[in-house]
């Protein structure tokens, strides 16, 4: 890929006889709103732990602005841009969110080495900590404890954290997740309103956030790459909807596919990765249900 | 040197029988307990109390430094132990060196701060030698004797945790407390179990160690190093991890002080710190175990 | 100034009382002139305990070995005196030094693993230090300890006398230099980088904090400080000897942080004068039984709950 800002190659990672990742390849286009989505289960967070560096994969390479980064460890990717929010909330209990930002943003700038310097003293620090605690609304909560605060407080102050790490390539796992359907739409609004720049990669379940917001996905599942395209191709591909509806037949066929080992986009052909055995695809279209293709196709039109 | 060999396996052997109960406590409740010394140096004073206030003969004493102990960590199992299992590292630290610290200031102001002497009886005092010069073998009979009893005592130990409904039941709340509860494995009564069996068990170590290691109040803390490095060496997955382990450590030290007197204590030491530097999580961890 | 940074910024502030329990303590000397033996204890236990405040507290670091660092800056500080020269302030020097690269070396060992596994290391490394210095008995006096170190004036002018008054202005002095360096290290981006790897070790790599780094260098500066604290003991008493190396100490000092609170800094110096305080009391009246008290109060200490103790503004959700 000519313009890829993150690139996973033939990515595995096996866990003793588990092998929950399966030769994935993913390329992050700059500026990308890039959606993974897939059942539970699929190595989705996986794949997140492997681009991060919180695993290290059996197989396959990494490279970030075409550099090598299979064998960084998480901070030194940190450094580079390549930033991640977490499915389940990992905050610092014992800090205020103003400390947590202001943390994170002096580490930032390089000065989280600085043992002199006040942790509030520069201007600018202070100042970036201000805008982030506005926009995400926790301004009135800034001082208390992170313990102390209530579930969605912490969701947004979890991607605060993220944004305060003034990330080139971010990746959001679930960031709604348990949050109010009323808080969604902003917390969405805010990520969207990120620099065109920054890349971002989304895993999320809720499938009307997914296709507001994405202009590519990828659907994993069972650890494999089942199909990469367009919004508007993956949602009228059969396969996916099989993979998440389940109709018998084509499941199994669905799944049989995707542990071939074998990986297709559903757009123009790329290069390089081969399409399916022509089999399968008759055996599925042939038996879609109308009524599931309505309702899935449903979302779209919306 | 087959000599020095054969006294490492007895020492691992004996070490082990101390330290198997905290290896399996602790991969079964996550606690890290301190106190465990104190529980073998419980058996090993009921021993050498019984031997000399009332005669008692050495083989019988020995199965009531196991229940003695044993009823002890029951008890303290469900009335101190319990509320603290999921409390940071830390607490438990601290609470465990307190109980030691209480049992040591205790054994030391009822019995008394001198080492004890356990008078064996006569059968189990002598030697047997095989062979000459550097490859004598030399068989001190007590040293048989621990190296036989802790080896059917690891059989047995074997055979409960693979062949029996309690074994199993041990294993699966060591992989997964809350899944083994969720399958309606009574997690309290192992944990009482296995904790009462792992303190009887230290409690016969202590009394057969009292004659090897020696015996006064400050036995938990001098030993707590050693079946600590048992524990963090062979890992808490599996007996007979923490069994290679207490043989390696037991070999270790015996030559270590034999041929290098003056560093003897020192290459133990090192050895642990240089494993856990390697191999952080235990040099015998099955994969993907903890 | 805005509100955050003056939200940030009051944490860092003295505060009066701060400034009042002070000079109270540089006061003491004089105003309690006949128990200025006590007072120069309680300072070189409060150094000892600040110091393992900055990994345990600060960082969450359980260490069973600290006493390791003490006995190494007290045996440099003793030895330096003995066969270099008496001055005490460039033999503080040497044993922060000495301490500082036994910190580095063993901050290698503790930055994998799991708590257990740090709990042995740090234990192992205490009692490999006591094995050492019992075996090289032709240097450090073996068993007997090293006797007869007399230390020269203090800063050319102050005698160390018998009364012990320049020997505890001395270490309340240094005590107080410490503190404040403590005070400003720990309101700093890095000293919030150590709580963020004390609250949440993954979250501290995802956000780019280089965690083992961070971790051997408070490890280095928490040695240095124990070797300080060390080096103190040895120059006031004029003797070093194996027990600085000893379990006890190591046990003794965590407690003395647990029950003033770790993770504040004050914890510390508080937990060293109830501590010794107690100790006096309870020892002349009964010596022997010291160690089950301590016993005892640890046991009740963790089942009442550690933070509910003597932490008054924790009730009151203070960071």
């Amino acid at each position: 890929m000519t313009d890829a800002v993150l690139s996973a190659q033939n990515l595995v990672m096996r866990f003793g006889g588990i092998t929950a990742t399966n030769k994935v390849t993913l390329d992050l286009r700059k500026g990308a709103r890039h959606a993974l989505i897939g059942p539970n289960g699929a190595g989705k967070t996986t794949l997140i732990n492997l681009l991060t560096g919180v695993l290290q994969p059996t197989e396959g390479a990494i490279s970030l602005d075409g550099q090598d980064i299979t064998r960084l460890a998480p901070y030194q990717r940190v450094r580079r841009g390549l930033v991640r929010t977490f499915q389940i909330n990992q905050l610092f209990d014992t800090l205020t969110p103003l400390q947590t930002l202001a943390m994170t943003l002096s580490q930032q700038q390089g000065l989280g080495g600085k043992w002199w310097q006040a942790l509030g003293a520069r201007r600018d620090v202070t100042e970036r900590c201000e805008q982030l605690l506005e926009q995400f609304h926790l301004s009135a909560v800034m001082d208390q404890q992170t313990r102390v605060l209530a579930y969605g407080k912490r969701r947004l102050l979890e991607i605060a954290i993220a944004l305060a790490c003034e990330p080139r390539v971010l990746l959001l796992d679930e960031p709604v997740a348990g949050v109010p359907a009323g808080e969604r739409e902003e917390l969405l609004q805010t990520v969207a309103a990120l620099p065109a720049e920054v890349s971002i990669l989304l895993i999320e379940h809720d499938m009307d956030l997914v296709f507001s917001f994405a202009t590519r996905m990828t659907v994993l599942v069972n650890g494999t790459v089942l199909v990469e395209g367009e919004p508007a191709e993956i949602a009228k591909d059969s396969r996916v909807k099989a993979v998440y509806l389940g109709h018998g037949d084509e499941i199994n066929d669905a799944i049989a596919v995707a542990g071939a080992g074998a990986s297709s986009t559903a757009g123009p052909p790329q290069g390089g990765t081969a399409p399916s055995g022509g089999s399968a695809a008759p055996a599925l279209s042939a038996s879609a249900d109308p009524g599931a293709v309505a309702s899935v196709g449903a979302h779209t039109d919306a | 040197m087959l000599t020095i060999l054969f006294d490492g396996i007895a020492y691992g052997m004996l070490l082990f029988i101390l330290a198997v109960g905290l290896a399996v406590t602790m991969g079964l409740m996550n606690f890290i307990n301190l106190a465990h010394g104190a529980f073998a140096m419980a058996g090993g004073y009921i021993t050498v109390l019984l031997m000399q206030k009332m005669g008692v003969p050495f083989l019988l004493c020995l199965p009531l430094a196991f229940l003695g102990p044993a009823l002890l960590g029951a008890v303290l199992e469900r009335t101190l132990y319990r509320p603290l299992y999921h409390k940071p590292h830390l607490d438990q630290v601290l609470f465990s060196i307190g109980l030691t610290f209480m049992a040591v200031a205790s054994a030391d102001y009822f019995i008394g701060s001198s080492q004890q002497l356990v008078q064996l009886p006569e059968w189990l005092k002598g030697r047997t030698e095989f062979g000459e010069g550097n490859w004598m073998l030399g068989m001190g009979h007590y040293r048989l004797f621990i190296i036989a009893l802790c080896a059917a005592l690891t059989l047995a130990l074997q055979y409960v945790l693979t062949k029996t409904r309690f074994g199993s039941r041990l294993r699966a709340a060591v992989d997964d407390q809350r899944v083994a509860a969720g399958l309606g494995i009574n997690v309290n009564a192992v944990f009482l179990g296995t904790f009462a069996v792992g303190s009887g068990l230290a409690g016969l170590g202590g009394a057969l160690g009292a004659e090897v290691l020696g015996l006064d109040p400050s036995f938990p803390l001098k030993y707590m190093i050693y079946f600590l490095i048992v524990v963090a060496v062979g890992g808490t997955s599996s007996i007979t991890g923490p069994l290679l382990a207490a043989l390696l450590l037991g070999i270790a030290d015996v030559a270590g002080k034999y041929y290098i007197p003056k560093l003897g204590g020192f290459i133990v030491y090192s050895l642990m710190i240089g494993i856990l530097v390697w191999r952080p999580q235990g040099l015998f961890v099955r994969r993907g175990g903890k | 100034m805005t509100k955050a940074q003056d939200l940030l910024l009051k944490s860092a502030r003295w505060k009066p009382w701060e400034y009042a329990l002070w000079l109270l303590a540089l006061a003491a000397p004089w105003l309690l002139s006949s128990h200025a033996l006590i007072i120069n204890e309680i300072a070189i236990v409060a150094l000892f305990a600040l110091s393992l405040d900055l990994i345990l507290g600060y960082t969450g670091i359980v260490s069973l070995g600290h006493a390791a660092f003490f006995g190494m800056g007290a045996y440099s500080a003793a030895l330096f005196a003995k066969l270099v020269m008496p001055d005490p302030l460039v033999g503080l020097l040497v044993a922060l030094l000495a301490s500082a690269v036994l910190g580095a070396i063993c901050s290698a060992t503790i930055l994998r693993g799991s708590d257990l596994t740090r709990l042995m290391v740090t234990l192992g490394a205490g009692l490999i230090l006591m094995e050492l210095a019992n075996q090289f008995d032709w240097l450090t006096g073996g068993a007997d300890g090293l006797q007869g170190v007399v230390m020269g004036p203090l800063l050319g002018r102050f005698e160390f006398d018998l009364s012990g008054r320049t020997a505890a202005c001395y270490s309340l002095g240094v005590l107080l230099l410490v503190f404040v360096l403590a005070r400003h290290f720990v309101n700093s981006p890095f000293g919030a980088t150590l709580k963020a790897i004390r609250d949440n070790r993954l979250r501290a790599m995802a956000i780019g904090i280089p965690v083992s780094r961070h971790l051997a260098v408070v490890y280095t500066a928490a040695a240095a400080l124990a070797g300080a604290a060390g080096a103190l003991l040895a120059q006031t008493t004029g003797f070093a000897s194996l027990d600085v190396f000893e379990f006890h100490r190591s046990a003794d000092v965590m407690l003395i942080l647990v029950i003033g609170g770790a993770g504040w800094l004050y914890g510390g110096v508080i937990g060293a004068i109830v501590f010794k305080l107690m100790q006096d009391a309870i020892s002349s009246i009964t010596p022997e039984y010291w160690t089950f008290w301590i016993g005892l109060f640890l046991v009740l200490l963790v089942l009442v709950g550690r933070e509910r103790l003597i932490r008054p503004w924790t009730w009151w959700g203070r960071a």
